[in-house]
Formats: C-alpha cells, sequence, structure tokens
C-alpha cells in the first residue's frame, strides 16, 4: 500500500491561543514493500507525522493519501477504521498500552476490534507468542507480571495480530538493553522481508535507519527536508549537520579513516560489516602496491 | 474541546493584576464574593460591573478571549435568567403568552441573578488566569498557616496540590498516547451503544492507572531519597513579599463595600 | 584515598524465604574510592537496579553490609547519610518534584533546612553547573528528557554530595540527550572530582569509568577498567551486552584477515592504529 503526503501542515489547538504549528508543506512519499526511515531532531515532527499516517490526526491543510483513501481537514473521522486496519502502530514504550487480564487476550483485542473471530484471534495471538521469543506458558499470566523487555514484546504482537500491510515503528527499542535492542529490530527486519510489509521507522538512531531502511526521509522544524536512498541522505554529511543530526558510526568512522589516507574508499559504509570490509580491501591494495 | 477552556488556565504577563501578592488576590476574591451580596439595586449593580470591568482592564486580558472561555458556562447564565423570568412571581405583568407569564420582579431577579454570577466567574476568572497554579497553592498555605493550630494538614494538602498541578500536563499527555495507541488497535470510543461506549472506556483507564500508581510509586521514592520527611523543620524556597500595592488594594476593597453599603436600597 | 561506598558481601532477595526465589543480588563485595566514577553494567535483570536501591537504603540486605563513608548505612543514620550523595533515576519525569526547573532544585535544600539565602545561592550554583541557568522557571512540560535529568543532577549537585549515583539515568533519553548528560558528569567529575557511581547498560558510557563492574544473575562476574573488562569479549556478548564500537570493527576487520597491533576502546585509538600499521607504508 503506497502512503503519501502532499503538503501536508498540522496545527495543534487550531484557532486557540495556544495554538502551535507541528507540520507544514511536508512532502514525504512512501512506496508499498519499501523500508523508511524517517529521522530527526527531538522536536522535528516526526511523532506528529507518524499520526498521520493511520488517521490518527487529520492534516490541518493538505493530503494524506493511504491507499486509495484519501484524508484531508474535512474527512469525516468515520471511515478512518478501516484504514487504521491496514497500517499498524508500534507506539513508543508501547508497553504502557497494555490493559487486559492476560496476555493473550491483549494480543486478541486488536484483531477483534477489527471484525476477526475469536478463534482465529486466538490462534494468532499463540501464533505471535512463539514468533516474539516468549515463553509459551504467558498466554495466559497477566501482562504485568512480565519483565518490562517481555512487556514490550506482548505490546508488539498486540499491533502484529490483525496483521497490518504497513508497520509504522515509533523508537521501538527505546529502553532496552543492547541485546533486546538488536533481537527486536532484527525480529522486524525480518518480518518486513518474509510477510513483505511497508515498514516505516521513526528513530534517533543513525546507526538503524542506516542498517535497515532503503529510503530515509529527513524531518526539521516540522517540514520534510531530505529524502532518498541511505547512500544519498548518509553521503551529505553537511546538510545533516545543519539539521543538527550526525553520520552512522561507520559512516563517521570511514571519514576519519579517508581523511587520515588521503583518499575516498568506494561506496558507503551503511554498516559495521560493509565498513570492515571496505577497510580490508583498501588495506590489501596498499599492500600488494 | 479542551484546548478551548480558559477556566481555570494561567497566561503569564507582567499587569498590576500579574504582580499582586496571591495573598492579596485570594483574600480580594474571597471577600468580594461575600461582597456582591450587598448589591441589591441597579446603580449597586453598576458599580459591581464597572468595578469587574476595571480589575479586567489592569489584568491586561483580552476581553475577547475571557468572554469565549465562558462560552461554557453561558449556559448555566441563560438557564438562571430564565428560571427567574418564568418562576419568580411580583410586580407588574409584563408579558403573557399562553400559560407563560413574566412578572416585572421576575426580569429584575433575574437581570440581576445573572450579573452577579457572570461577576463572580469573570472575577475568578482574573484570578486564575493572573495568577500561576503554584502561586495560588503558596498563597493558599500561607493563608491557611493559622489553621495548623487546629490539626489541618496545611504544608501536605499545599504539598498535594502542587504536585496534582505539576503532573496534569504530564497525565493529560498521558491519556492522549493511550488513546491514541488504543484507536490505532482499533478501538472506537465514539460509536456503538452505550454499553459498547462504557466497554471501550477499560482500555484507556487500565493504563492510565497503572501508570499513575507506577508514577506515584517513583515519586515517593524520589521524594524521600531527596530528604523528604513531611512539614517538620524544612525551610521554604518561595518566598511571599506583601507590596504597598497589595495593601492599596485590600483598601479599595474597604472602600467598594463602603460604597455598595451607602447605595444599597 | 578515602572509602566512600563499599558493599561486603551483600545478599539480598525479594521474596524472603523462598527456597526457589533467586536472589537479586547475591554476594556482592567492592569498594569504591573517593574521586572515582565506577559503572555498574549488566542487562536488564542481572540486579544493578537492586544494587543501587540497597546503595541507598530504600532496602536493607539479608546478608553483608553497606557502608557509606565508612559506616555501616543503619535505619538510624539513613537521612544524615542520603543529605551527602545525590541520586538520578531512570524516568525524567516521575523524580521532578517542583512546579519549576528552580523549585525542583531547591527541593531537596527545603528538605533539609537549608536556610533562604543559602538556598538561592545553592540553587543558581548548581544549575550554572548543568548549563541550566536560563531555565529557572520553565515547567517540567516544557522541558527535553535531556534537560530534565540535568535538573536532576542538579538537585542533587545542590546538597553538595560526596557521591552522586546515576540509577540508568540515561536509559530513556534520546542520543542528543544522552550526550548532554554524559557531558555535565564527565565536566564535575574533572572539575569537582565528584566521586560517581554510573549504573548502566549503555557501554560507550561506561567507556568514561574508570573501573567497571559486570554483573549476572546477581553476583559480579568481573571488575576491572574498561580495557581489562571488554578485551573479555565473547563473554560479555554471553551476558547480552555489547562492545563499544570499535573492539566490534576490530573484531570484524580480524575477521577479514587483517592483522592489527593491541586492542583499542576508541575510533580514534583504532584509525591510529590502521593508520601506522597499514596504510602509512
Amino acid at each position: 500500500m503506497d502512503i503519501s503526503l502532499q503538503q501536508v501542515g498540522y496545527l495543534y489547538g487550531k484557532d486557540t491561543p495556544f495554538e502551535k504549528r507541528a507540520l507544514q508543506a511536508v512532502d514525504v512519499t512512501i512506496h508499498s514493500g519499501s523500508y523508511t526511515a524517517i529521522i530527526g531532531h527531538t522536536g522535528s515532527g516526526k511523532s506528529t507525522l507518524l499520526m498521520h499516517l493511520n488517521g490518527l490526526l487529520k492534516p490541518s491543510e493538505g493530503v494524506v493519501q493511504i491507499g486509495d483513501a484519501k484524508i484531508s481537514a474535512g474527512t469525516k473521522t468515520k471511515g478512518l477504521k478501516a484504514i487504521r486496519r491496514h497500517v499498524g502502530i508500534v507506539f513508543q514504550f508501547p508497553e504502557h498500552q497494555l490493559f487486559e487480564e492476560t496476555v493473550e487476550k491483549d494480543i486478541m483485542f486488536g484483531p477483534m476490534n477489527f471484525g476477526v473471530s475469536e478463534e482465529e484471534s486466538r490462534r494468532r495471538a499463540h501464533e505471535l507468542i512463539g514468533l516474539l521469543g516468549l515463553p509459551a506458558d504467558v498466554a495466559l499470566k497477566s501482562p504485568f507480571d512480565l519483565s518490562g523487555g517481555q512487556m514490550r514484546r506482548v505490546a508488539i504482537a498486540g499491533v502484529l495480530a490483525f496483521k497490518p500491510s504497513v508497520l509504522v515503528l515509533d523508537e521501538p527499542t527505546a529502553g532496552l538493553d543492547p541485546r533486546g535492542r538488536k533481537e527486536i529490530m532484527e525480529l522486524f527486519h525480518q518480518l518486513h522481508i518474509e510477510e513483505n510489509l511497508t515498514t516505516i521507522l521513526v528513530t534517533h538512531s543513525m546507526e538503524d535507519a542506516a542498517r535497515y531502511a532503503d529510503n530515509v526521509v529527513v524531518m526539521h522544524d516540522g517540514s520534510s527536508v531530505m529524502s532518498g536512498t541511505p547512500e544519498e541522505v548518509f553521503g551529505n554529511e553537511e546538510k545533516l549537520s545543519s539539521y543538527r543530526l550526525g553520520l552512522p558510526r561507520s559512516v563517521k568512522f570511514q571519514r576519519d579513516i579517508e581523511k587520515m589516507i588521503g583518499r575516498a574508499l568506494p561506496g558507503l559504509a551503511l554498516t559495521e560489516e560493509q565498513l570492515a570490509k571496505a577497510i580490508a580491501h583498501a588495506a590489501t591494495e596498499v599492500g600488494d602496491r | 474541546m479542551l484546548e478551548k477552556m480558559i477556566f481555570g488556565r494561567y497566561i503569564p504577563g507582567n499587569s498590576f493584576v500579574h504582580r499582586l501578592d496571591p495573598r492579596a488576590k485570594l483574600s480580594f476574591v474571597f471577600l468580594f464574593i461575600i461582597a456582591v451580596f450587598l448589591a441589591n439595586t441597579a446603580m449597586t449593580y453598576a458599580i459591581l460591573v464597572g468595578f469587574t470591568l476595571l480589575v479586567i482592564f489592569s489584568s491586561r486580558i483580552r476581553l475577547y478571549f475571557l468572554i469565549n472561555g465562558l462560552k461554557p458556562i453561558l449556559f448555566l447564565i441563560i438557564f438562571t435568567l430564565l428560571m427567574h423570568l418564568f418562576f419568580t412571581k411580583g410586580g407588574v405583568l409584563l408579558f403573557e403568552w399562553k400559560f407563560i407569564k413574566v412578572y416585572e420582579e421576575g426580569l429584575r431577579q433575574g437581570i440581576f441573578i445573572s450579573i452577579r454570577f457572570l461577576v463572580l466567574v469573570l472575577m475568578t476568572s482574573v484570578l486564575t488566569l493572573t495568577t500561576s497554579p503554584i502561586s495560588i497553592t503558596d498563597g493558599m498555605e500561607d493563608l491557611l498557616g493559622p489553621f495548623k493550630r487546629f490539626k489541618l494538614p496545611v504544608h501536605e494538602l499545599a504539598l498535594m496540590m502542587s504536585i496534582s498541578l505539576r503532573f496534569i500536563p504530564t497525565l493529560m499527555d498521558e491519556t492522549d498516547k493511550i488513546v491514541k495507541a488504543q484507536l490505532a488497535r482499533g478501538s472506537d470510543i465514539s460509536t456503538g451503544s452505550i454499553k459498547q461506549r462504557i466497554r471501550a472506556v477499560i482500555p484507556l483507564l487500565v493504563p492510565l492507572f497503572v501508570s499513575a500508581f507506577k508514577r506515584a510509586e517513583d515519586l515517593a521514592v524520589a521524594m524521600e531519597v531527596r530528604g523528604y520527611r513531611g512539614g517538620e523543620g524544612r525551610t521554604r524556597y518561595r518566598q511571599l513579599k506583601w507590596h504597598w500595592r497589595d495593601t492599596m488594594v485590600m483598601a479599595l476593597f474597604v472602600v467598594l463595600v463602603a460604597i455598595l453599603l451607602l447605595l444599597r436600597g | 584515598m578515602k572509602e566512600i561506598l563499599s558493599m561486603d558481601n551483600v545478599s539480598y532477595s525479594y521474596r524472603v524465604g523462598d527456597e526457589e526465589s533467586k536472589r537479586a543480588v547475591d554476594g556482592v563485595s567492592f569498594t569504591l574510592h573517593d574521586g572515582e566514577w565506577i559503572a555498574i553494567v549488566g542487562h536488564n535483570g542481572s540486579g544493578k537496579s537492586t544494587l543501587a536501591k540497597l546503595m541507598i537504603g530504600l532496602l536493607f540486605p539479608d546478608e553483608g553490609d553497606v557502608n557509606i563513608f565508612i559506616e555501616k548505612l543503619t535505619e538510624d543514620n539513613l537521612w544524615e547519610k542520603r543529605s551527602q550523595m545525590g541520586i538520578v533515576f531512570q524516568n525524567p519525569d516521575n523524580q521532578f518534584v517542583g512546579s519549576t526547573v528552580q523549585d525542583d532544585v531547591a527541593f531537596a535544600l527545603e528538605n533539609n533546612g537549608v536556610p533562604f539565602e543559602e538556598m538561592l545561592h545553592r540553587v543558581y550554583d548548581s544549575l550554572a553547573q548543568v548549563n541550566m541557568s536560563d531555565f529557572l522557571d520553565h515547567e517540567p512540560h516544557h522541558l527535553s528528557g535531556g534537560q530534565k535529568q540535568r535538573v536532576a543532577i542538579a538537585g542533587a549537585l545542590a546538597l553538595h554530595p560526596r557521591l552522586l549515583i546515576m540509577d540508568e539515568a540515561t536509559s530513556m533519553l534520546d542520543p542528543q540527550g544522552r550526550d548532554e548528560v554524559i557531558r555535565v558528569v564527565e565536566n564535575l567529575r574533572c572539575k569537582k572530582g565528584l566521586t560517581v557511581i554510573s549504573i548502566t547498560h549503555d557501554l560507550e558510557e561506561a567507556l568514561l569509568a574508570n573501573r567497571i563492574i559486570v554483573m549476572n544473575k546477581g553476583q559480579v562476574l568481573a571488575v576491572g577498567t574498561p580495557k581489562e573488562i571488554f578485551l573479555r569479549g565473547v563473554e560479555l556478548k554471553t551476558i547480552g551486552l555489547n562492545l563499544p564500537f570499535a573492539l566490534r570493527v576490530s573484531g570484524l576487520l580480524r575477521k577479514f584477515g587483517m592483522e592489527l597491533e593491541g586492542e583499542h576502546m576508541t575510533e580514534e585509538e583504532l584509525v591510529n592504529e590502521l593508520w601506522t600499521s597499514h596504510f602509512s607504508k
């Protein structure tokens, strides 16, 4: 499902003395099946943008197109639920949305709301418990008895359970320890490929954006200011830093090395593996001479 | 919708009214509420209205803004007016249509009571709009100080109030986030039967309570670790200063009461 | 060097008497000296947060002693000891007591009965040390996470503490907030010689410490300088911790057949090594 935002603007508290502009003239296109990273400084409008992707907010100006549906300021709230079925959002600290007596019931909440049968919802819940690496016996436990990391996984399962074709992730690994972070990111990557999802990752981590995304959108002061492949975006250090964003560590390291040896390494090292490979290759060239 | 409510909100500023000591403002508004009941003639009501306008003017709050914010309670004022129009009897019969009879006294009372109501709401709005909630709390704590003797936990009440005030925006944000998260999971609060709607509130309430308790627990720990042991032996960082202008305002109140007493019928 | 804090064979379990339940902290001993910065690392659930609670007397050990400023921590001297140390917790929102920045910094001072004039002075001074002087009257919901944590540090500093404990104080922050907080703490240590315990799973943060204590399943798995600790690479990985970037890249380079001399903790060191042993020829 393609998503596009055309000249989208958003104002909080419109027509009150507390009115505040959050988005201005945002143009973003997300193609079906792509993995898009939205990066930007805190307060750049990333979170507001994210809530436009499934009609949680309606644009004050411009149009948001999700598949065939168009949302603008005048759109009625009624039809939006149908859109939400196709676009799932994993919010930051999603464990804060858990409420049911058992893990199983909490995971079933989404699909049942969207009209999936109880039987099928339960089947999916159990399947997801396994997929997310939770022990099978948590199904009938209270979600509030689990550890923080487990609660996070349950909450993620609650979104995956209604099988959205677009998955929006808002800092899904915030507050997790390094192992948890890596496992969750790898899981989303695997789902992206296997289920042919359209994935949108809102993140502060340039490393995650560089490693996983094939399309990067940069937000700054409520506007979309840059977009392109990771190579294009992270290749432009100067422009990025004007938006108060740094380079992924591997790219930064590559630049340091290049400065030292006085020539460019081929390509852009988006991951540590690529970086090591490029350096090793350059070193053998030096050795051969 | 909530964004448009101004009742209980604070608008920072530097007007004469803003700079008054909260104790002066609180006492003034409290006494004013009583004094309003002294008015009983057109002249005395006119003085009350004039005085209120003077206060609004010196607070430099835009009148349009005040009136806009009053809309939610306008209904109440109109309701009282109508009640008096139709049900208070006395004086000349002004108007009659089928079973509806409006008497002179009804009209008079209706207008007076509405003015009284309006003046009270405007005055208290000016108080809250020009005084930060925390200053109001400080003022209250100080004014209620003497009641400590009667075992009234003044310090604890004030602290509770200031912490609640401090967490209101945090909890509002939190509520908004949880509502959005559940909406994204297909929850629906605005449609369906009453029973369905009530059930749709549970997914919002449970997480809110869970998080509020977590916050309360964290906060209690943070306060304990930072040495909080109740009001005993505590010093105060917020100091209130009484200026000549505060004395002047209290004097003004005496003058107002004197005029009202002279002119009331 | 003066001893600031020591743990002597400390154990604690949340469910006393329950044989099955594991000990959250199990026979932990270490000593912290004046001016030191130690990092306690471990994955979530390794017992590092319980350790923090034991240090500030929110919990008392089942076995062993916690000594603060060479005196055993007890219910009786608890308040006195607490007034000499500051602690910053994980969630920036849930420890902000005051309604504005300056009120919050003053909170601990009020509790300890510091006179008004002295308070004013200390509030301004502490806020200056964390670069938050321009935010005196700001309300918490108008501050970023990093700013709130800096205010929390200022609140601790106002008491002129001999020890600052950071209990996962950076784990909920964005990268910029994390940098702000770490820079402030580093600066305090350099300029004022503040003793710091940081409990963290951010290994880049741990790199700044003099010593690292690695926790696993309630026990101390390893103690040493950052270098000593990170050289045990694989072992750290198996308990769910990550290596610093430079070490990860070194590992990969070796895998691709490059020879590197020694171990390099920071990017700078690694770049230099690559230059001298491979590219300068």
